[in-house]
């Protein structure tokens, strides 16, 4: 007889599902101010402490405190708020937009917008993004045309991909913004490349890489951290946690034991565990990363706290796995809200101004979208002729291609 | 001019290569210092340095991944993967990553790479040093495939490839490395010494990708044959007497048709050789490509000579290796309908 009881398999459940309240003490939110800069030049084994605390600057009362402040210009700050209004708006007309079939498919960055902008704000234009489709802030931050982003989203003859990709899978070499593949966590270790490339040459760029929480159970994650270490590539590794997979709480990705940016200390990189809804603090700490990366310290693997606070796209119903009130209960509350509190109480910002910004925005967006709009969407089958499949499949069309096309008759 | 074995040619694309462009790198598995398990890229680091020529972590994952970003970048790299049998972690970034970049940032970006890799058998290597991959790659639309079968070809197809804009799988026989292998496992090994075909220049040339090569010109049937199996193939026509048209298809795909169509079109009958296991094998694509292109001029069932579909053995190597007999006795078949 053994001694032992049966063994029995855990699986992660989150903390509530529908129906019930979720719990946040599993976020362990430090208070603002309280967690340490470290020198530029601290090793991994020196970053611990962060990698399992919570880096935030903006306390609750929109006040800028603790060593991580980054004494940035109310101009840059107001810059940053009128870009994450301008996500906000241009995500909500795309969600309608989709609901009206002008669209296949949409997938909002509610919630996270400081991320992706904070972050393009911390990095030269010529730095190089290997987004998520969670990252359009990045492109409208790095002023890349709505127009152009629309006509992708809508499939029609303007599309700058030619209708190849679903919506969301932007590129613009120009704006620094790499070709979202759709296959998670691909783009991570092409980002390490990248700028093992970039030290290669002597070059003085750097890149960012993205991916999501549960994307980094993926063999890329992992890749991309050896190699980034061993060679002290000089890129910033974000780890957006939203909390939520499609329907599968962080937990299952292995969130639920250590951080997730716990992860890059094992792989011998510094790392860092922040308030993503704090634009400040997004804004500092990817200052800090990159000027790492500058100095030839290498890597630095940053995890994100923020939450999703739609769906994962317009092809799942979150109310079906998690409770409905979650966003608005949860307690690192919203990135535009904080920031807007934090320039009116600095004397940087008012409510007019934030009510005109807004209106501003909108009709920004809305002329975009009309202008988008007449060059067709996918309901009106305004798409590019079906023979330019065949284009760019290689550099130099081959013949067996040439024939195919010839088949399709277009 | 002089005599190179198939490692010195493809050593000498790539330290032309690394000598005439600073986009040029080379990296992977044991290639730095040690210059690769195979010896390929001795002697390369030594002499352009650590951040051209240099080791990579065992992830063919992420080697694969960081040769992508490394040409969206603007480099060419030139990745190793140790064995073809280890390309399976890597095989995403490939299909996912490299295959589909420029076509789905319509022309964007571009990753301009070349990954190497020994393939096939005939060295007691069993499962996970002799499998021939190269339908994997054939399936995949945006990549080029391709498999040298001599020192010549292999050096001006290398340097091809990795002049190349497009992704090249350039999978190198490694049975054929040191010397034209035909089959015959119990005979003294044969150098490349002498050949005409491990006569190579130092100099820098191109042998073009999509061109086929005619190895032995002859009337009586077409053999479609790449890597190592172009020796087997002649070695069989030989002793069983059949007066065989040898093609060397060089570029799998995308590939040079109208060799193949003009040939098939004069013999009537068609043979197609690989080591690869069968079903599904690229020798399915080739017998269906004849059959759409040479239908009225063929006198005889298409024959395919391959792997059997089993994974390759160890101690049973010679029963699985499709040697001349095989061959041979699918020639003849051939020909006699």
């Amino acid at each position: 007889m053994t001694p032992y009881p049966p063994l029995k398999l855990h699986v992660p459940e989150p903390p509530a599902r529908p129906g019930q309240e979720t719990d946040f003490s599993y976020l362990r939110i430090a208070s603002a101010g309280t967690v340490r800069q470290p020198p530029i030049d601290s090793r991994p084994t020196q970053t611990t402490d962060i990698a399992d605390a919570m880096v935030r600057v903006l306390d609750d009362e929109g006040r800028a405190v603790g060593s991580w402040d980054p004494h940035a210009a109310p101009e840059l700050l107001r810059t940053g708020l009128i870009a994450m209004l301008k996500t906000r708006v241009f995500d909500a007309r795309m969600l309608t937009a989709q609901r009206q079939k002008k669209i296949s498919f949409y997938m909002q960055s509610l919630g996270e917008e400081a991320i992706g902008i904070g972050q393009a704000m911390a990095l030269a234009p010529d730095d190089m993004c290997f987004p998520t489709y969670r990252q359009q802030g990045i492109l409208i931050a790095r002023g890349y045309p709505l127009v152009d982003m629309m006509c992708q989203l809508f499939s029609n003859d303007h599309d700058p991909v030619l209708g190849r990709q679903m919506p969301v899978m932007y590129t613009s070499k120009r704006h620094g913004f790499y070709s979202i593949a759709g296959n998670l966590g691909n783009q991570y270790i092409q980002a390490v490349g990248w700028a093992m490339a970039s030290a290669i040459k002597g070059d003085t760029r750097i890149a960012s890489a993205w991916i999501g929480d549960g994307s980094t159970a993926e063999p890329d994650f992992h890749n991309a951290l050896t190699f980034a270490a061993v060679y002290r590539a000089p890129v910033i590794l974000n780890i957006v946690n939203n909390q939520w997979a499609i329907s599968s709480f962080q937990g299952i990705a292995g969130g639920e034991v250590a951080t997730f940016a716990a992860r890059g200390l094992g792989n011998g990189i510094v790392a860092l565990r922040a308030d993503g809804n704090d634009f400040l603090a997004v804004l500092s700490v990817s200052r800090w990363a990159a000027e790492r990366a500058h100095r030839g310290f290498g890597p630095t693997l940053i995890e994100w706290i923020t939450y999703r606070a739609g769906a994962h796209s317009t092809a799942d119903d979150p109310s079906k796995y998690r409770p409905a009130n979650d966003w608005a209960r949860f307690p690192l509350g919203d990135p535009v809200s904080r920031l807007q509190k934090h320039l009116i109480r600095i004397g940087a910002w008012s409510d007019e101004e934030h009510t005109r910004a807004q209106k501003q925005v909108e009709e920004e967006v809305i002329a975009a979208q009309k202008t988008a709009e007449s060059y067709g969407t996918l309901l009106s089958g305004h798409v590019h002729n079906a023979s330019t499949m065949f284009d760019d499949v290689y550099k130099e069309m081959p013949a067996h291609l040439k024939r195919q096309r010839e088949q399709l008759g277009a | 001019m002089g005599t190179m074995t198939m490692v010195q040619a493809i050593r000498s694309a790539l330290d032309i290569m690394l000598g005439r462009d600073d986009d040029v790198v080379v990296f992977g598995e044991d290639v730095g210092y040690f210059g690769g398990v195979f010896r390929c890229t001795d002697g390369l680091q030594a002499k352009y340095g650590t951040s051209r020529v240099f080791d990579s972590p065992i992830a063919e994952g992420g080697i694969v991944g960081a040769a992508i970003g490394m040409g969206a970048y603007g480099l060419r790299p030139v990745a190793e993967i140790q064995f073809a049998d280890y390309m399976y972690p890597g095989y995403d970034q490939i299909v996912s990553g490299a295959a589909r970049l420029r076509y789905r940032s319509a022309g964007d970006f571009t990753a301009p790479i070349t990954i190497r890799m020994p393939c096939g058998g005939g060295i007691y290597g069993g499962q996970t040093h002799s499998q021939s991959p190269e339908a994997l790659f054939t399936h995949v639309c945006g990549l080029r495939t391709v498999m040298p079968s001599n020192p010549h070809d292999a050096k001006g197809l290398l340097i091809a490839s990795i002049e190349c804009d497009d992704p090249v799988i350039f999978l190198e026989p490694k049975r054929i490395y040191n010397g034209p292998f035909d089959g015959h496992h119990e005979r003294p090994v044969v150098p490349w010494t002498g050949h005409p075909l491990a006569e190579v220049s130092e100099d820098h040339y191109t042998v073009p990708l999509e061109s086929a090569a005619v190895r032995r010109p002859g009337s009586a049937v077409t053999v479609l044959a790449y890597g190592t199996m172009v020796w087997v193939s002649e070695a069989a026509a030989r002793e069983a007497g059949v007066d065989a048209e040898i093609i060397d298809l060089r570029s799998l795909w995308p590939l040079d048709l109208e060799t193949i169509v003009a040939s098939v079109k004069k013999t009537g009958r068609c043979v197609i050789v690989h080591e690869a296991t069968r079903s599904s094998g690229f020798g399915a694509e080739l017998a269906a490509l004849v059959q759409e292109h040479c239908f009225f001029h063929l006198e005889a069932p298409i024959e395919r000579v391959t792997g059997w579909d089993t994974p390759y053995p160890h101690a049973q190597e010679w029963a699985y290796f499709p040697g001349p007999d095989r061959v041979g006795k699918a020639l003849r078949r051939a020909t006699e309908v």
